[in-house]
């Protein structure tokens, strides 16, 4: 069973949410993320290009201009392949765990899969992103020393969560999550774990699970 | 919880049979290990898991049966393969069966004794998960988990629920050693029942290798025996030893062989991949070192080195004479004091003329001494850029000679200015108290120290000078030092071999697991593929880099900067201090 709803982003792009529903207790929700648009790149590789012909100008060197060529090719393929996001899948499997995928522009696929032993509660969180306050869902994970404490915050849709901020949606999304049996309860913390989390903000693309 | 049943992929296609594995109560999860076929005996089924019970010391079982209906004409089995369930009593039984006619799996796990009416078998919602047996058995997960067992096999499932399955398929190697091809009273079907897989080549190198380490351990240890001999200890050769990079690099290669060789077994998978990443470090260097030696060698490159060798040494030397010249004069416009400015000036023209001196006495043999040495870099690349970098110390003594001239020399300043002027505001230093504490000077002491302070205040400019100077050029030679021993520590601790594994097998190198829905009908229990998520290489090379030498420089920036500001000397590379035997 398939059902799909689009949302926009604060740059104004479409986002879609896809759910699927396997058995009662297997679900995968998928998002897939803005496109990369062809202004930025055409307005990126002009500007570099330019840039060179303005130096071979002044040099006269041709390997200015190969040089060009080829940081533009490389740094396209390096972003395509290490930072565009193309689709990010969140898959539920009751009593096994969660597994979250980022499928990348150039087909890369990287996966995570969190066990349900080490899952200790579900949470929105907030965060101030420039002038507004944004809620995004994260997984609290046991830390493996102490059962009581709480070692990592593990944002669900990491790359997705900064393009769109969704505040009515996180409550329609995770009403999804309800039902099943794993998520005992939907805490809304308060501001000072805001607060606490909006300063590592930038970090969590690079913090979780490794 | 809804029961979780591991298959392996190898057996989605075998005959009907038994499901034998192991059941993991805490989990509800059942990890299916192998499958026997008709005809078998029960009792002699019992013996064979006792018998692979006791030597893997994981609790087997029959789980249940497998019907394979695609290949099996009659109908009848399946009502044989039930009644087995009495045989066989197991809590609870799963029933696992292939349909005819459709690709998808009809799976049930009956509980007989938990239920309200005893006669009516309450059943479990199953779900499938698929894995790769050989897959899962080569991979080593990280980080590895300590799975602590009890007495009769069973180990505590509440520490990672995977990693019971990635170790009760570990421990069941014993279980995989008979294959379709042995008379054995019970036929299985796992993924070695094709053949068991082995390799000519590893076995012919297991044998060879017990001699081989044997003689190579006894080699070595004569080797650390004779440097290790009280003939080394006379003075200076410890200092010499100490200062000279190469005889370090030496030592650790050594370590590192020794290691290698060794005739003890690696205890712990970690253990052997360490000495895998040793030997092929090894390897490589010394790989690397004989081209090198054979691109020196070929054309002369030698002589051509050693013939360019004493005109770059004069170029050098000349232009210090000519940074002298300049320092003497007004250098940048400053004004310095004539006087001292000459004295300094000629103490370093005088110890350049004998360095250039000492490299003309020695240009006859440079030629010979550089064909030695360079026959040295069949031992490695390393040891090679060692040779070099200690080439490099030596050939810019002179310079490392005038910062430690400049920098005593300022140092005394720097705290003989600091005191005088102390004294300058009727203060001292109380050496007791580690404190400053005022005192009250005579007037004949106040007038030699006032005049002391003024005449080191006006010479400071010229000491700052000839010192930041030559500090510059230290560190310019430290820098080039230093890259050198970047370049050596990065060969010596790059792990090649676990980047290897990774790249051609990355099966072995476990981060976790990933998990793919397989086609799914409404009705029809879950299937799921268990697939193995490697380790990003990041964490491949930070999980097994080798020790390094350990001479790095230790400072932070912040006393870097202190001790130069109060000229002290630097020592960028603690050798002597830290190994002293």
């Amino acid at each position: 069973m398939e059902d799909e709803r689009t949302f926009s982003d604060i740059c104004g792009g479409r986002l879609a949410l896809q759910r699927r529903y396997y058995s009662p207790f297997c679900r995968e929700f998928c998002l897939n993320c803005p496109r990369l648009s062809l202004r930025s790149l055409t307005a990126v590789t002009c500007t570099v290009w330019l840039a060179a012909y303005g130096l071979f100008t002044l040099w006269e060197n041709s390997m200015i201009l190969s040089a060009a060529i080829s940081i533009t090719l490389l740094g396209l393929l390096g972003y395509l392949h290490f930072v565009k996001i193309d689709q990010e899948t969140l898959l539920i499997i009751d009593s096994l765990g969660i597994q979250m995928t980022s499928s990348y522009a150039s087909g890369k696929e990287s996966t995570t899969f969190i066990e349900m032993g080490k899952v200790k509660d579900v949470v929105i969180n907030e965060a101030i992103y420039m002038q507004k306050v944004i809620y995004y869902l994260c997984i609290l994970l046991k830390d493996p020393v102490e059962p009581h404490m709480i070692s990592q915050v593990v944002p669900v849709f990491q790359v997705s969560t900064e393009h769109f901020p969704f505040s009515n949606e996180i409550l329609y999304f995770s009403a999804y999550l309800l039902p099943l049996k794993f998520s005992r309860n939907v805490n809304i913390y308060c501001q000072s774990i805001g607060r606490y989390l909006t300063t590592n903000f930038s970090y969590f693309k690079s913090s979780p699970l490794r | 919880m809804v029961l979780k049943a591991f298959f392996p992929t190898c057996c989605a296609s075998a005959d009907s049979g038994l499901l034998v594995g192991r059941w993991v109560p805490e989990q509800s999860s059942a990890v299916v290990l192998a499958v026997v076929h008709f005809p078998f005996i029960p009792i002699q089924v019992k013996e064979l898991l006792a018998q692979v019970q006791q030597a893997s010391r994981v609790g087997m079982a029959v789980l249940g049966t497998w019907c394979h209906r695609q290949q099996e004409p009659e109908e009848s089995l399946g009502h044989f393969l039930e009644g087995l369930g009495t045989i066989f009593s197991h809590e609870p039984w799963l029933q696992l069966c292939r349909e005819r006619g459709s690709k998808f799996w009809s799976c049930k796990a009956i509980h007989r004794q938990v239920s309200a009416a005893p006669d009516v078998p309450s059943e479990d919602q199953v779900m499938l998960i698929f894995y790769d047996q050989r897959k899962v058995l080569l991979s080593q997960l990280h980080p590895p988990t300590v799975v602590s067992d009890h007495q009769d096999g069973d180990t505590m499932a509440s520490t990672g629920g995977l990693a019971v399955v990635f170790d009760t398929v570990a421990r069941s190697e014993v279980l995989f050693c008979s294959d379709q091809y042995d008379e054995g009273p019970v036929r299985l079907s796992h993924w070695q029942s094709e053949g068991v897989e082995a390799s000519v080549l590893v076995e012919l190198a297991k044998r060879a290798s017990g001699p081989v380490c044997l003689l190579l351990a006894c080699l070595l240890s004569l080797i650390s025996a004779a440097s290790g001999c009280r003939l080394w200890k006379l003075w200076p050769l410890p200092f010499i030893r100490s200062k000279l990079s190469t005889c370090e690099q030496l030592r650790h290669r050594l370590d590192h062989l020794t290691l290698v060789f060794s005739t003890q077994k690696a205890q712990s998978p970690a253990q052997l991949m360490r000495k895998a990443n040793m030997l092929v470090s090894v390897l490589l260097d010394v790989a690397l070192g004989l081209m090198l030696l054979s691109w020196l060698h070929s054309s002369n490159r030698i002589g051509q080195l050693a013939d360019a060798l004493v005109p770059v040494a004069d170029h050098v030397a000349e232009e210090l004479q000519h940074l002298l010249q300049w320092l003497m004069g007004a250098p940048a416009g400053l004004k310095m004091n004539r006087a001292l400015d000459q004295v300094l000036g000629r103490f370093f023209l005088y110890h350049i003329h004998l360095w250039i001196s000492y490299i003309h006495l020695m240009s006859p043999f440079i030629e010979r001494i550089l064909w030695h040495v360079g026959l040295s870099a069949c031992l490695g690349l390393t040891v090679a850029l060692s040779i070099l970098s200690d080439i490099i110390a030596l050939l810019t003594f002179h310079i490392y000679c005038f910062y430690v001239y400049g920098a005593r020399l300022y140092c005394l300043k720097i705290y003989g200015l600091s005191s005088l002027w102390r004294l300058f505001r009727g203060k001292k230093w109380n050496v007791l108290r580690q404190r400053v504490d005022s005192c009250s000077y005579n007037l004949d002491q106040l007038f030699i120290g006032t005049l002391l302070f003024t005449i080191l205040v006006f010479l400071l400019p010229t000491t700052a000078l000839y010192y930041l100077v030559f500090t510059l050029l230290r560190l310019l030679v430290v820098t080039v030092q230093g890259l050198i021993h970047l370049l050596v520590d990065l060969v010596n601790t790059l792990p090649l071999y676990s980047l290897g594994l990774r790249l051609c097998r990355p099966y072995r190198l476990a981060a976790g697991v990933k998990f793919r829905v397989l086609e799914h009908e409404v009705g029809r229990p879950l299937r799921l593929l268990m697939q193995i998520n490697p380790l990003p290489y990041s964490r491949v090379v930070h999980t097994y880099r080798l020790p390094s030498c350990g001479c790095h420089p230790k400072h932070s920036w912040g006393s870097l900067c202190r001790k130069l500001f109060f000229g002290e000397l630097i020592y960028p590379w603690r050798q002597g201090g830290d190994k002293q035997d």
